[in-house]
């Protein structure tokens, strides 16, 4: 059952073949037996979760129920659950109980869904590696001793070894598709604006973008169209029209010009990764694309520019973390300035401290100019490279990280090494674009994920591009032993 | 040596919309502590602010107000600094662009005179909650209710170069706000509230001297107070050989005095950046248009409308336009039938004096623009005498009905019937015959006499012009 698709079970659940109670328990076993191993979850809801499967499975037996009724998801812990803790994989919300939900979450809900629980993540989404968490690390289920990825790297691991069907995620530089690929899971991040940001604990706001997580294009789709449209209380969500992301998965690719940025296929990626994206060029060429070198000549300037975009946002939009009215206080504060100190202090882990020092020196009087302003106008020149290359290809192509997932502790103790695990998912974030990571051929028994860019709002075409492979291929199909 | 005074001014007013400038919460002053504040103003996690269009168009208004420039784009940004009364641990407001640009007042001065003031800028902002430092033994409470009211905050040239003007151009601010409806004025709540940069040079001395910044102040006369301390103590300590550091300071009514709060060196970078989470402000001609539009009749015009219209002399038109709400109820009472120049009279004298005397706002007075000119009409058609109308004014204000209703029910109709006065006189005359002699003899001063007599036998009733007339006659005759 567990293997089974939102689509397929979807279809179980209206044929009567099971109900969303008994959909629910079994995840909720597996989540029991397995997940120890893992740490994929913060908090597991299971009260939650069957309230909403008994709610389902009569809406289901009334017969109008949508496509995602009944079906068991995760919530990664950085969207507000109402009456749930929320976390954000840091000591600072350890006791934080939110009292609304995310848009994202209410949303979802209404879709029908069954919340099992909150999935770990790096803290406050600061990492590639879910080594940062205030739960732990999360653990690769292809490889225990390996890192899922990062920022969500729980929603990753869970997804790939079937402790939910689909999870949501977020990204900000690649939190999405770094770990989808490390994980072998197909994930989603759609245009900076398409899925409301209300209720989503803000890391770098011009950057974040929520998304979905699952094991194939169609799943994604499914969720995806629950998750996104405009919402009156972010100002920044799109007004856009919000199309039937179902629809096209099917059309054909034939003619379909395909962009391979030659700055991707440079120093630095891994060859075993290189042949797997090859594979998968092979097999839309197969499908009837064309396929040409591009160029985004400032693909080099993107890991710099974000290391001062998104510190910046983040020393802004950690500031609400003081002890005063919520969360983490120290003991017995001496006055107003220890108990910042001391809250703050003990409150967030070491990577939150890194990027808010790094961010409040980037935006320092005498340094704002060098830093945040040029850091702004380089993300304009990143923009036009891609505006200037869908002018040419209707979709780029590219690997979603330079390398498999590495060994656990590996790289915790060098930022800058970590940092260049997102040099080929950043890009999409600072100009806004829609970035997609689909698994292809693993390397060594390790998955591998090819990363497609649409253009703003082509959410659509992305995952028509994917689907395609995905009925032409079974990568994405491929499960972690023991799961 | 002689020193120039040259004072600056930052007034922020808080705008009069329903909800907040970033949340629906109510902005409703005086409710228990945050019961006014929602998840927005709290600051949970994810929560994202959503401007409220009301707030812009009220700073619009002022824009147009004072013909200052609008750009097509504004831009939020965020100052950020730790208070726990700030609870995001940054205040949305506006650094580079304003949403209000260079614009310009004229303040009247006492000896006749007027002034151009440059207004800098006008930019929009979030109010901070409020700390309670008192009944929390050792701990500080925080009432976040104000958190995220709307502001305006209104930046002048250093201008003034008296504290007479800048008492004049603070006063003058006042009444436009309160005129174009975007501020309720009301200083003790602290929807009006004055920060103060002063600095001395030597007369003829072109650079500036080091300011100082006074905040704190909520009221003109702490205005006065505060620059005329601060004042004396620059001049107390450049003259016995000191240096103006450059701090804010605090100013303390109670003691009367200005205490420094913190230096320049401690002063807070607050690292300004464009809040990611709100879209810049575009303003286009068609919202400027109707902004225009919708312009209430600025103080200076509605002066020389009321001299016009009204045949107002100028001093009694501009005490009558001195407040939005003054002018309205004095056009109300003249709609109600009040003969202008009497109305005039009435409004700033008997109601003016009796609110005074009472220590209650126009807004609060027992007696109505209606009930007013109902009183006027009366007077006019010689119902009842103007001394009369005093009394029956008294009794409309304690609440006894209209003026019909009060002249009726105590029967101050004038008596205009000669057949009703006659007797009256007749036996006064009788009553008095050493006056009336004397009268005759030459003392015509006594007519007063006669007609005090007569006035207090019909407890003032009678016409005295009419008593005047036919006591003449019989006293003549």
């Amino acid at each position: 059952m567990h293997n089974k698709t939102i689509a397929e079970l979807g279809a179980g659940l209206r044929a009567g073949e099971f109900s969303s109670v008994e959909l629910t328990r079994h995840f909720l076993e597996r989540i029991d037996s397995l997940d120890e191993g893992l740490n994929c979850y913060i908090t597991v809801t299971p009260d939650v979760a069957l309230q909403a499967a008994e709610a389902a499975d009569q809406r289901i037996s009334a017969g109008y129920a949508g496509p995602l009724a009944g079906i068991p998801i995760a919530q990664k812990d950085i969207f507000c659950t109402q009456g749930v803790k929320t976390s954000c994989g840091s000591r600072m919300l350890d006791s934080f109980i939110s009292p609304y939900d995310a848009t994202v979450v209410e949303r979802l809900n209404a879709a029908g869904v069954v919340m099992l629980g909150k999935a770990n993540m790096d803290e406050f989404a600061m990492g590639s590696s879910n080594e940062t968490s205030f739960y732990g690390p999360v653990r690769n289920p292809w490889d225990r001793e390996r890192v899922p990825g990062g920022s969500s790297g729980g929603s990753a691991a869970l997804v790939a070894a079937r402790l939910a069907v689909a999870a949501t995620g977020t990204d900000t530089g690649g939190s999405i598709r770094q770990p989808a690929a490390l994980c072998g899971i197909t994930g989603l991040k759609p245009t900076y604006g398409r899925v409301s940001r209300y209720g989503m604990i803000a890391f770098a706001s011009s950057l974040d973008q929520g998304g979905p997580m699952t094991r194939s294009a169609e799943d994604a789709a499914l969720m995806l169209q629950a998750m996104a449209g405009f919402d009156a209380k972010d100002s920044t969500s799109a007004e856009e029209p919000l199309p039937d992301f179902s629809a096209g998965l099917n059309d054909s690719l034939q003619g379909l010009k395909i962009g391979l940025p030659k700055e991707y296929f440079g120093e630095g990626l891994d060859a075993g990764v290189a042949a797997s994206v090859e594979a998968a060029i092979e097999e839309y060429r197969k499908l009837g694309a064309q396929v040409v070198e591009i160029s985004l000549p400032n693909t080099h300037l993107a890991v710099p520019t974000y290391y001062v975009v998104a510190p910046a946002e983040c020393s802004s939009n950690l500031s609400r973390f003081d002890g005063v009215r919520y969360g983490y206080r120290c003991e017995d504060p001496r006055d107003l300035e220890d108990l910042y100190k001391r809250s703050r202090g003990e409150g967030f882990g070491e990577e939150v401290k890194r990027r808010i020092m790094i961010g409040t020196y980037a935006l320092s009087a005498g340094y704002y100019d060098a830093y945040y302003l040029k850091a702004q106008k380089i993300r304009h020149l990143i923009s036009d490279d891609f505006k200037a290359a869908f002018e040419q290809v209707d979709v780029i192509l590219g690997p979603s990280t330079p390398s498999t997932a590495f060994g656990l502790g590996e790289k915790a103790d060098d930022p800058v090494t970590m940092y260049l695990n997102d040099i080929y998912t950043i890009a999409a974030n600072l100009a806004g674009l829609p970035g997609m990571s689909v698994p292809v051929a693993p390397v060594e028994g390790m998955p591998v994920g090819l990363q497609l860019i649409g253009n703003y709002f082509a959410e659509a075409k992305l995952l028509n591009v994917a689907h395609k492979l995905q009925q032409a291929t079974d990568w994405h199909k491929l499960a972690p032993e023991g799961y | 040596m002689q020193w120039e005074t040259v004072i600056g001014l930052e007034v922020h007013t808080q705008l009069a919309t329903k909800s907040k400038i970033f949340s629906g919460a109510s902005t409703a002053y005086g409710a228990a502590p945050n019961t006014q504040a929602c998840n927005v103003d709290l600051a949970f996690p994810g929560v994202l602010p959503v401007l409220n269009r009301e707030a812009v168009n009220c700073a619009l208004k002022f824009g147009v107000a004072v013909g200052a420039e609008i750009g097509r784009r504004s831009v939020f940004a965020r100052k950020n600094y730790f208070y726990p009364d700030l609870p995001k641990g940054y205040q949305i407001s506006q650094f580079e662009l304003p949403i209000v640009g260079k614009g310009e007042l004229t303040v009247e001065l006492e000896n006749g005179e007027s002034k151009v003031i440059g207004i800098t800028r006008a930019h929009l902002e979030e109010d901070a909650g409020k700390s309670l430092h008192e009944d929390f033994h050792g701990l500080s409470g925080i009432d976040l209710n104000r958190a995220g009211t709307p502001l305006l905050e209104i930046v002048s040239e250093p201008d003034m170069r008296s504290i007479k003007e800048a008492v004049a151009y603070a006063r003058k601010i006042h009444q436009l706000v309160v005129y174009l409806g975007i501020c309720d004025g009301n200083m003790q709540e602290g929807s009006f509230r004055v920060d103060a940069n002063l600095s001395i040079r030597p007369y003829g001395q072109e650079a500036f001297g080091t300011r100082t910044e006074l905040k704190n102040i909520n009221s003109f006369r702490f205005l006065e107070r505060a620059l005329n301390y601060e004042l004396e103590r620059q001049i107390d300590v450049v003259e016995g050989g000191g240096r103006i550091v450059q701090e804010t300071r605090l100013y303390d009514a109670d003691r009367d005095e200005t205490r420094s709060m913190r230096s320049k060196e401690e002063a807070n970078d607050y690292r300004y950046f464009p809040d990611p989470d709100l879209l810049p402000v575009e303003i286009d001609e068609s919202l400027l248009e109707q902004i225009r539009d919708e312009m209430p009749e600025l103080p200076g015009a509605k002066l020389q409308r009321f001299i016009q219209e009204y045949a107002l002399g100028e001093k009694e038109a501009k005490a009558l336009t001195a407040s939005r709400p003054l002018a309205d109820y004095y056009e109300a009472v003249v709609k109600a039938g009040g003969e202008t120049k009497a109305a005039a009279n009435w409004v700033t004298m008997e109601l003016g004096g009796a609110l005074n005397k009472a220590g209650l706002n126009l807004s609060d007075s027992p007696v109505s623009p209606v009930q007013m000119g109902g009183l006027l009409v009366r007077i006019a058609d010689k119902t009842i005498s103007g001394k009369i109308a005093k009394q029956v004014f008294e009794a409309i204000w304690n609440g006894e009905g209209d003026a019909d209703m009060v002249i009726e029910a105590k029967g101050l109709k004038q008596i205009t019937d000669t057949g009703a006065i006659e007797p009256v006189i007749d036996e006064i005359i009788a009553n008095n015959p050493k006056q009336v002699e004397q009268f005759r003899a030459g003392k015509e001063k006594l007519l007063g006499f006669f007609v005090g007599q007569v006035m207090k036998a019909t407890r003032g009733k009678a016409n005295p012009e009419q008593v005047n007339e036919l006591l003449l006659k019989k006293l003549k005759g």
